[in-house]
């Protein structure tokens, strides 16, 4: 009698268990195709159902809408659940449709000038605070911008420099000067951007559909046109006002075997004694500037690889723990090539890199 | 238009926050729809027109053009509102209550498909309560027709785009309040929008029942212009960053089963370390025996 009634409990739980699936089941023939990061679902099964309705599907199409609702609320409770401020919220995952884009993926810019200066030179931005104080109106101003620390416009006595015109204008002078150098910088970032930008254009493969091409390309399309013929562009005939194309003669000139002998004998003469003279026709400035520039190029490399690797790593340090400081003024042959460009920048220049290591990347000789 | 923009410098950090959010980025905002109302719009399209921006809000603009609509100036519009959804609603006697939806990628037309409005019921005539604005809507496409022809399915993903709201990674499990259905039958589109109520259900998962609330549109494809295979696709690529890594030494079978590939190096099997069976171990008097059996062959040989 009691295994009995144990049975029969259980199939009444049974029972009641798919009564209460029941509501919420909906059974289809395809199963439906979910994406749940849209919200969406697909239903493939052809609507027999709504053929037969007439011209106003209206409670055919609701009762479909709410079983295709059903399966996807069914699914978006199976999502994983947090509980965020009181609310449950589900975990949706990524959307899998693929859908266009609405502007074309970001190019990489091209480094500005200063940019690709201080890669080649290993400089780091140094971390600057922004207020310094202002001794004048004794109090905390910022480093540059509206009202800074130390603006030379606008002091109100300048002294007359001993070697200048007494009926100069000190303060006109002044303005004029940061005048200039708002224009300059003003021109120099217009370059950047300009440079940028023709980066970006040629990635259109170089060739522009009719009426967007420029002036250049259309000359270059006009001059190969008329070289491709069978006879290389002899024959063909330029227009009344037509110019000669420009650039297009021999890459190469040699001179003539025997021509002008009075040149070729000073030419002769020349090279004997520039190969019998005791001094050097190097030119040091020059030699020295690219033996640094190189030097420094290939230590800026090290460095960042360096610190790309420690900043991957943690932050170990890296074999260039004990660096040679060589004393600030170099040897003799730096000394003569001082006429070129040299920027040794101020020493020590901030490589407080990650690690600790020692700072000061001096130069070594 | 938008070198001018580049070349003028920001000089507020708010204008130049404005900039950034406008140009081009891996992950990219929601899309942003412009409705436009011809200049020969009637009530109809005017209300669908109405009704798509109140669902919209706050992704969309209204906008009302007199001139017809030709392409460039549709290219204006969207660079000043940085929009790249379009709704354009018309009513001529030849095309009557027509709609073109469409979208544009880099400011160029990208698809464009036109629709005529048959059946239009909208937000107002239906008097019950509505969803708040912003929300997310669910979309369900019903019907084989939307995989069969291209058209049907360009106009699937178009729609899909159009709709579906802001991406987002959470979502509120109360806070789904209202799904858009879409039926393809006979050659015409059923577009009904539904509220959803949560009913108890006795497990988990609630039972749902559907009350129509916001507006109701038959729509019949006309005319359609889809972008050309090259710029779709150019449109679709996905930067490498955003592809989903594919996991190395890992494979699936058909019946399921997850495959591991380990590789190693080179083996000596004869040091191979096995298992020590201590009752086969050679006992000494068995190792003697053996080497005079040894030695006797040596000797027979010999």
């Amino acid at each position: 009698m009691e295994g009995q009634s144990v049975e029969e409990l259980l199939a009444k739980a049974e029972q009641d268990e798919a009564e209460k699936l029941q509501r919420i089941t909906v059974h289809k023939e395809l199963e439906l195709e979910f994406d749940l990061g849209n919200l969406l679902a697909s239903d493939r099964n052809p609507p027999t159902g709504l053929r037969c309705a007439g011209p106003t599907p209206e409670a055919e199409l609701r009762a479909l809408a709410r079983d295709n609702t059903q399966l996807l609320i069914n699914q978006l409770w199976q999502l994983p659940t947090e509980r965020v401020e009181e609310t449950i919220v589900a975990r949706l995952p990524e959307p899998t449709t693929r859908l266009p884009r609405e502007k074309p993926l970001p190019r990489p810019r091209p480094l500005t000038r200063w940019q690709q200066f201080a890669r080649l030179k290993g400089i780091r931005p140094k971390k600057k605070n922004n207020l310094v104080w202002d001794e004048v109106s004794s109090q905390w101003r910022r480093r540059w911008g509206y009202q800074r620390a130390r603006d030379d416009t606008k002091e109100w006595l300048i002294e007359v420099p001993g070697n200048a015109d007494p009926l100069e204008d000190q303060f006109a002078k002044r303005i004029q000067a940061k005048k200039e150098r708002v224009a300059k910088n003003e021109l120099n970032r217009l370059r950047n951007l300009a440079r940028a930008h023709k980066m970006q254009l040629p990635s259109a493969a170089g060739l522009h559909p009719t009426g967007h091409q420029s002036k250049e390309e259309l000359g270059r399309a006009m001059q190969v046109a008329k070289v491709s013929t069978a006879s290389v562009g002899r024959f063909q005939e330029r227009l009344p006002k037509e110019k000669a194309p420009r650039g297009s003669g021999k890459k190469r000139k040699f001179q003539p075997l025997f021509g002008d002998f009075a040149a070729e004998k000073k030419n002769q003469l020349e090279l004997l004694r520039v190969m019998n003279s005791k001094k050097p026709q190097l030119d040091v400035t020059r030699a020295t500037n690219k033996q640094m520039r190189e030097e420094d190029q290939e230590e800026a490399a090290k460095r960042r690889k360096m610190s790309q690797k420690g900043k991957r790593k943690g932050g170990r340090q890296g074999p260039g723990g004990k660096r040679k400081g060589g004393p600030p003024s170099q040897g003799g042959k730096r000394r003569g090539g001082l006429g070129g460009k040299m920027n040794s920048g101020p020493p020590g220049l901030g490589n407080k890199r990650k690690g600790g290591q020692r700072p000061g990347g001096k130069r070594r000789k | 238009m938008d070198a001018l923009d580049r070349v003028v410098k920001p000089r507020t950090k708010r204008a130049k926050r404005f900039l950034e959010k406008r140009e081009p980025k891996l992950n990219e905002n929601i899309k942003n729809a412009m409705l436009i109302k011809g200049g020969n719009a009637n009530a109809t399209v005017t209300q669908v027109l109405k009704d798509v921006y109140a669902l919209k809000k706050p992704y969309g603009v209204l906008y009302k053009s007199k001139p017809f609509e030709d392409q460039t100036s549709l290219e204006f519009f969207s660079k000043k509102s940085d929009c790249s959804l379009f709704m354009f609603g018309s009513h001529n006697k030849k095309r009557p209550n027509n709609l073109v939806i469409g979208r544009l990628y880099d400011h160029h037309v990208l698809d464009m498909i036109e629709l005529g409005i048959e059946n239009f019921i909208s937000l107002k005539d239906i008097k019950n309560s509505k969803c708040p604005e912003g929300t997310k809507p669910m979309l369900i496409f019903a019907g084989d027709d939307f995989d069969i022809t291209e058209d049907y399915r360009r106009l699937k993903s178009l729609l899909i785009d159009f709709f579906r709201g802001p991406t987002v990674s959470n979502i509120r499990l109360a806070g789904l309040e209202y799904v858009l259905h879409f039926t393809a039958l006979n050659g015409k589109i059923y577009f009904r929008s539904y509220k959803l109520l949560l009913k108890k259900s006795g497990c988990r998962t609630p039972r749902i029942e559907l009350e129509e609330m916001g507006p109701s549109l038959d729509l019949v494809l006309r005319r359609t212009h889809l972008a050309s295979d090259d710029l779709y696709k150019l449109s679709m690529k996905m930067p490498k960053a955003l592809k989903p890594k594919k996991k190395k030494n890992i494979s699936h079978d058909t019946f399921g089963t997850t495959y591991g590939r380990i590789h190693m190096q080179k083996q000596d099997l004869s040091k191979l370390q096995t298992r020590k069976m201590k009752g086969l171990k050679k006992r000494p008097a068995e190792r003697i025996t053996e080497d005079q059996k040894k030695k006797s062959k040596r000797v027979k040989k010999n």
